[in-house]
């Protein structure tokens, strides 16, 4: 029993503060979903790609917690959120700004599905304009005979 | 010429490529400093010899405040004889250097502290306050604050000789 | 000695390899049978060669050689025998090693298989999958060599990492990478059409188990990364929008839409351009893959490492990219459309829009993650896109996918008259609107859920309605029940194994709604004997118990879990201390159900271990993403079955 006591203290590398978050009662009731929203929107700096709210590390865990501080202050989320911008940049937010020129990155693909469903309404009016039986043309050019010889070639 | 619009298909890849190639120069994880030009944000700590240490009270002199932690091998171990060295070399010409320690435990960090034999004073960041105030990523990272108290410089990794010279001699040469 | 072996084996296949693409292309060119028998020599030679290397890595794996660099890096003394063996691909040169491993074969297969199937194609379609092969070896002969040697000999390795202990690194890797190099088949084929400008159907026809195969092994590896992520990395999500993951997906969403598109090309001779451009993309889209993986350009979790490979993968890249749409831009005029559509209510259309939007799903994703480069290139800024803009983007994409798996299986060729939308689609629509109804009034409120499970219940009913129909009409014939139902499916077992897949697909979309829409967490700090409460399970703090195992230190929570006063069982989330880690590795502790997950991560503790804190997470319907991965898979294996002779 003694032992494992020793070999819990040896194996100590990362432990939290002897008196952990609890300890620190806030001065007015914080709401956990709200330190949940905010934390969901910031990056955690020492993962790779998971946020405050989800990731496992130390870091992330100090951070929920100067969330939790600031919201009992009295600030307001938006506020929390600057604060974290003001220190880490916009590279913090897990979802680009959409003013500015990250504003492209919400716009563009929708701007490309728009697009794409011009160039597919475009091919269907096209095709369903075509008559069943393409007729002989009058006149043929050096460039469709061209494509007729390579056509005629090709297909197997 | 509507012959010729085909060869747009490959074309248009190329600008993606010259992006990707790009990438090449950057590194994703160097991410520059908002802090740089600013205040630098004030902190109260209790040093690992039991006196407390405050940001505000070296106004006047060039901070170098570093954060580390006993873990980060082998950057901190790499720098930690370099901020030794400077602040004996410096100390008296106005130069101040005070380690904050993050994300570690108590014995480990002053275990460190003993084997390099560091006479600075150091800290431990208990809540991480502070280093997220400073916007510190991870660790080794150096800020070289001057004598009106604005952070100048962020060095992230190991800090060599060179570059804690030449820039606390710019800050101190400084008016 | 043997490293030294291995290693020269990997050159030997190089030079192999090389010779098999230039004698390939040039009998295949000038019409030299024995040319081309020297290159199908070429394919067994570099198949035992790499095989043999191989082996060799394994060995070393297995023996401790400490002085092969790669083995002292990944592995050490107290690495555990299984995962000395599948920690041979846990990393950079290793990973190269598989791959091109499960390259070799598939020539090889192509060699068995083919030669006497497609003798135009065949000769050119060998060439380019020596080229692909020779890249590799190249890699791993010059840039990143699996057996280069570390001096001086270290006494101990550094150790695997130890995220990658699971038996999900058994099977990730090796099922996303046979989707991977799967995938250059059909391209292989694709180029050898455009070369010997061949352009009919031929090569679809030959590739098309091979793109099934690609696709499901790439599908299979998508979801077991997606539970590999789910139970071991202790965030309770299957799915981060990481740059890797999506670099994994991109080439998924085209391939699907890859399969799609060439349904149209077989019953309607169009869209042949379309569909060459799609295979181009989609294995042009697996190499930008591994090229992320592999070049550290963009930050990732599974960034294996930085340096010159990076430089040799965007230069392949290029070379694939470029080369084949000079090819397609060349052959132009070969590929233009034949055929024509009667309808715009038509099978086609829907298939277009299909196609649609499982590209533009594809551009979104790619857009996202290179956002960062091109932000920092233009303005010099550094921004993220995560998994907020991701969902966003993406999710009305899908939810339109889930619409068309409804209405495409069913609807006409042609031309879909009023009376067959009528008959095929009146009973499911009014299902789903009615459905989305009754969701509401259940309190569901989260509209994208409510769109969601309609559309589900849509499809399903389609699905439902055409299966019925079918079996009573050989009911009708005097069939039994069961018979006609096998009947069925094996008679038309590339419809019914799409219709299973389809079901897989849904049972996906429903995990997901629910996960996403329903799941709770909640983070607490408890003393011994303290208890916290979430979605009606009460879980106790029971105490922390250490113990020390062959290469980590183990730190283990006791949790007793009850619901309502029932029993209580018990769950141990760990934490793992390894020695080669900077921080400790958290290990989750969960309880499946089939509605419900418990899931349980350990945080901080007291030194004292009176006090840990916990992150305590219900998670709703996920393991019905798994039960769809499951059915997905009995799907692919009837699509697969070989065609019968039909019946007089």
């Amino acid at each position: 029993m003694r032992l494992a006591w020793l070999v819990l203290l040896l194996a100590s590398y990362m432990l939290g503060p002897a008196t952990p978050g609890l300890a620190q009662h806030p001065a007015r009731h914080v709401d956990e979903e709200q330190v949940h929203t905010i934390a969901t929107q910031l990056r955690c700096v020492v993962c790779q790609n998971l946020s405050v709210a989800d990731s496992p590390s130390e870091m992330a865990n100090q951070m929920r917690a100067v969330i939790r501080e600031r919201l009992a202050a009295g600030q307001t989320p938006g506020e929390v959120v600057e604060y974290f911008v003001d220190k880490y940049g916009e590279w913090i937010l897990l979802e680009p700004r959409r003013r500015g020129f990250t504003a492209l990155v919400w716009l563009i693909p929708p701007l490309a599905v728009l697009i794409g469903l011009g160039v597919v309404t475009l091919l269907i009016v096209r095709w369903t304009r075509r008559p069943p039986a393409a007729p002989t043309p009058a006149r043929l050019d050096p460039a469709m005979s061209e494509r007729i010889r390579r056509e005629m070639e090709a297909e197997p | 010429m509507r012959r010729l619009l085909r060869w747009l298909i490959p074309l248009s890849t190329l600008p993606v490529l010259v992006l990707l190639a790009y990438g090449f120069r950057s590194n994703p994880r160097d991410i520059p400093s908002p802090l740089i030009g600013r205040d630098a944000p004030s902190f109260t700590l209790t040093a690992f010899t039991g006196e407390p240490i405050s940001l505000t009270a070296h106004r006047g002199r060039v901070v170098v405040v570093n954060f580390w932690a006993s873990w980060c091998y082998p950057a901190c171990y790499e720098e930690a004889p370099v901020l030794e060295q400077g602040w004996q070399q410096w100390r008296e010409r106005g130069v101040m250097v005070i380690g904050l320690d993050i994300q570690d435990t108590d014995d480990k960090a002053r275990k460190f502290i003993a084997d390099f034999g560091l006479t600075f004073p150091n800290a431990r960041d208990v809540t991480g306050k502070v280093s997220i105030d400073y916007g510190v990523f991870g660790v080794p990272e150096t800020f070289f604050i001057d004598r009106v108290g604005r952070i100048r410089l962020r060095h992230v990794g190991a800090v060599t000789t060179d570059v804690f010279r030449t820039t606390v001699e710019r800050l101190l040469t400084e008016s | 000695m043997i490293p030294e072996i291995g290693q020269g084996a990997l050159l030997v296949a190089l030079g192999l390899a090389l010779w098999g693409g230039a004698a390939a292309s040039v009998g295949g060119r000038a019409g030299r049978p024995a040319l081309i028998e020297s290159a199908q020599h070429a394919a067994l030679g570099v198949f035992t060669l790499v095989t043999l290397a191989f082996a060799l890595l394994v060995y070393a794996f297995l023996a401790f050689d400490f002085s092969v660099r790669y083995v002292a890096l990944n592995t050490n003394l107290g690495t555990p025998f299984y995962y000395r063996i599948t920690g041979v691909w846990g990393a950079l040169e290793g990973s190269l090693v598989l791959w091109a491993w499960m390259l070799a074969l598939y020539t090889l297969i192509v060699v068995l298989r083919q030669r006497e199937r497609a003798r135009e194609l065949y000769p050119w379609a060998l060439a380019v999958m020596f080229v692909v092969l020779a890249f590799f070896l190249l890699v791993m002969t010059v840039a990143a060599p699996p057996f280069a040697r570390l001096s001086p000999v270290p006494a101990n390795g550094r150790g695997l990492n130890p995220l990658l202990e699971d038996t999900g690194m058994i099977t990730h890797p090796i099922a996303l990478y046979l989707g991977f190099t799967g995938f250059t088949v059909p391209f292989a084929f694709a180029i050898a059409a455009l070369v010997t400008s061949r352009v009919g159907d031929t090569w679809i026809t030959l590739t098309r188990r091979w793109t099934i195969t690609a696709w499901y092994f790439l599908s299979l590896g998508l979801l077991i990364g997606g539970w590999w992520s789910y139970h071991v990395l202790g965030w309770g999500g299957y799915w981060a929008w990481d740059p890797v993951e999506n670099a994994a997906f991109m080439p998924w969403l085209t391939g699907t839409a890859f399969l799609h598109s060439v349904m149209i090309q077989e019953r309607r001779r169009m869209l042949k351009l379309w569909n060459i451009a799609l295979v181009i993309l989609t294995f042009s889209l697996t190499m930008f893959g591994t090229f992320l993986t592999r070049s550290g350009v963009i930050a990732s979790v599974h960034a294996f490492t930085q340096g010159t490979v990076g430089v040799f993968f965007l230069a392949f890249l290029a070379l694939v990219v470029l080369a084949s749409l000079v090819l397609l831009a060349w052959r132009w005029y070969a590929l233009q459309a034949q055929g024509q559509l009667d309808s715009v209510v038509s099978r086609e259309s829907a298939f277009l829009l299909n196609n649609l939007l499982l590209v533009a799903a594809a551009f979104t994703v790619f857009f996202g993650t290179v956002f960062p480069l091109l932000a920092e290139a233009l303005r010099g800024v550094k921004v993220s896109v995560g998994a907020p803009f991701f969902n966003q983007v993406n999710v009305p994409l899908f939810l339109g996918l889930v619409f068309l798996m409804g209405v495409g299986p069913l609807i006409a060729w042609r031309r879909a008259s009023p009376e067959n939308l009528r008959r095929n689609f009146l009973v499911p629509v009014a299902l789903g609107i009615a459905g989305a109804a009754v969701f509401f009034l259940l309190g569901i409120r989260s509209a994208l859920a409510v769109l969601a499970l309609a559309l589900t219940l849509f499809v399903a009913a389609t699905i439902a309605l055409d299966v019925g129909r079918a079996t009573r009409a050989r009911l009708r014939g005097g069939e039994r029940l069961l018979s006609a139902v096998g009947g069925l499916l094996i008679r038309h077992n590339r419809r019914y194994g799409g219709f299973v897949v389809h079901l897989g697909i849904l049972l996906i979309v429903v995990g997901v709604t629910g996960s996403q829409a329903w799941s709770v967490q909640r983070e607490s700090t408890l003393t011994v004997g303290e208890t916290t409460e979430l979605a009606g399970y009460q879980f106790r703090f029971d105490g922390l118990q250490a113990s020390e195992e062959s290469n980590h230190f183990k730190v283990v929570g006791r949790f007793s879990v009850s619901r309502n006063g029932s029993r209580p069982a018990l769950m141990q989330p760990t934490k793992k201390f390894y020695p080669q880690e900077t921080s400790p590795i958290a290990g989750v502790d969960y309880t499946l159900g089939l509605w419900e997950d418990l899931y349980l991560v350990l945080g901080d503790f007291t030194r004292d271990g009176r006090q840990a804190t916990v992150k305590v997470q219900v998670n709703r319907l996920v393991t019905l993403i798994w039960i769809g991965g499951f059915v997905l898979t009995l799907g692919t294996a009837l699509a697969l079955v070989p065609e019968r002779r039909r019946a007089a």
